[in-house]
């Protein structure tokens, strides 16, 4: 199974990354706002079924890939053809 | 008479930094020093802990991330829960949050910049064990040197766990408050990201971090928890 995490800073926390990245768009003409600079992690994970898997994954966000206090995550699952 | 020399586990993980220098401002305060490789799962006798400086894991993920599941953090954690006096120290300020030890998180400093100046800091607490040779209010000039000490403290976070805060003007990394340093609840774990171990000697700029490491020094010496 194919795990897709995207961690992202929580809504309110500074982001100093997004905010230079926002600066640097706006540089460059793109008439941007609000960009936000989060991280994306990709996992094979074994599991027997979907809903496995997304406990696992949920389990490793909790335990390490976000920070709950400053991050929210959203997991995505993709079963592995051939 | 000599007093006891109090014996203080420096953890040594892997990307520490400040641990010789941790382990040498203690025993010039008065401490024997311990170094401990963080995969040792037990704390031999030591009456406090220092979570030194430094890059554990290369900061990656988030600083301090990877190694609060080291083998001696687990000892580290029961030591604080039965009272034992355990401090970090930049890296080891952001272990102990990601650890849960200590309340809130370190993001990126603000400026994006790698800071490392001297900067003034502001006494709010004078009874804690890690602040009884500093008056309330005095200020401390200690240096920086970090990459995310943006401190964002929890919503919930009583103003009395802020010991040390950056004096007006000088906060360097945009942390929450101008918070430097916070203990948790019980008060016996405490986390700054100045670093007293650089300035315990007025010949290298200040000896202000002195102040800090001898109360800690004389608390370790006082406490009965001793080889918990």
């Amino acid at each position: 199974m194919r795990a897709t995490v995207l961690v992202r800073p929580k809504g309110g926390i500074l982001d100093p990354q997004g905010q230079a990245v926002e600066r640097s768009l706006r540089q460059l003409g793109f008439p941007v706002g609000d960009a936000r600079v989060g991280r994306v992690i990709d996992l094979e994970v074994e599991a027997a079924s979907t809903d496995e898997a997304r406990a696992h994954v949920e389990r490793m966000c909790e335990r390490l890939l976000a920070n709950p206090l400053i991050e929210s995550y959203e997991i995505e699952l993709e079963e592995r053809s051939g | 008479m000599t007093e006891r020399r109090p014996r203080i586990g420096v953890l040594v993980f892997p990307g520490s930094n400040d641990d010789g220098d941790a382990a040498w401002a203690l025993s010039a305060l008065g401490a024997e020093p311990l170094l401990l490789w963080h995969a040792r799962a037990e704390l031999p006798g030591v009456e406090a802990v220092v979570l030194p400086g430094g890059f554990s894991y290369g900061d990656y993920l988030r600083a301090g991330a990877i190694a609060r599941f080291a083998p001696a953090m687990e000892a580290v954690a029961d030591f604080a829960r039965a009272g034992g006096l355990v401090l970090g120290i930049c890296n080891g300020f952001q272990i102990l949050c990601e650890a849960g030890l200590l309340p809130g998180a370190l993001l990126p400093n603000a400026s994006l910049s790698f800071v490392c100046r001297d900067v003034p800091l502001v006494v709010e607490r004078a009874d804690t064990p890690f602040t009884t040779r500093c008056e309330p209010g005095q200020t401390l000039v200690i240096p920086v040197k970090h990459g995310d000490g943006c401190y964002q403290r929890p919503p919930e976070l009583p103003a009395g766990q802020v010991v040390l805060r950056y004096a007006p003007g000088a906060n360097p990394n945009g942390s929450d408050g101008d918070i430097a340093g916070v203990t948790n609840a019980d008060g016996n774990v405490l986390g700054l990201m100045p670093h007293p171990e650089h300035a315990v000697d007025t010949l290298l700029g200040s000896g202000d971090g002195g102040l800090i490491l001898a109360s800690f020094v004389d608390s370790a010496r006082e406490h009965s928890y001793a080889h918990a």
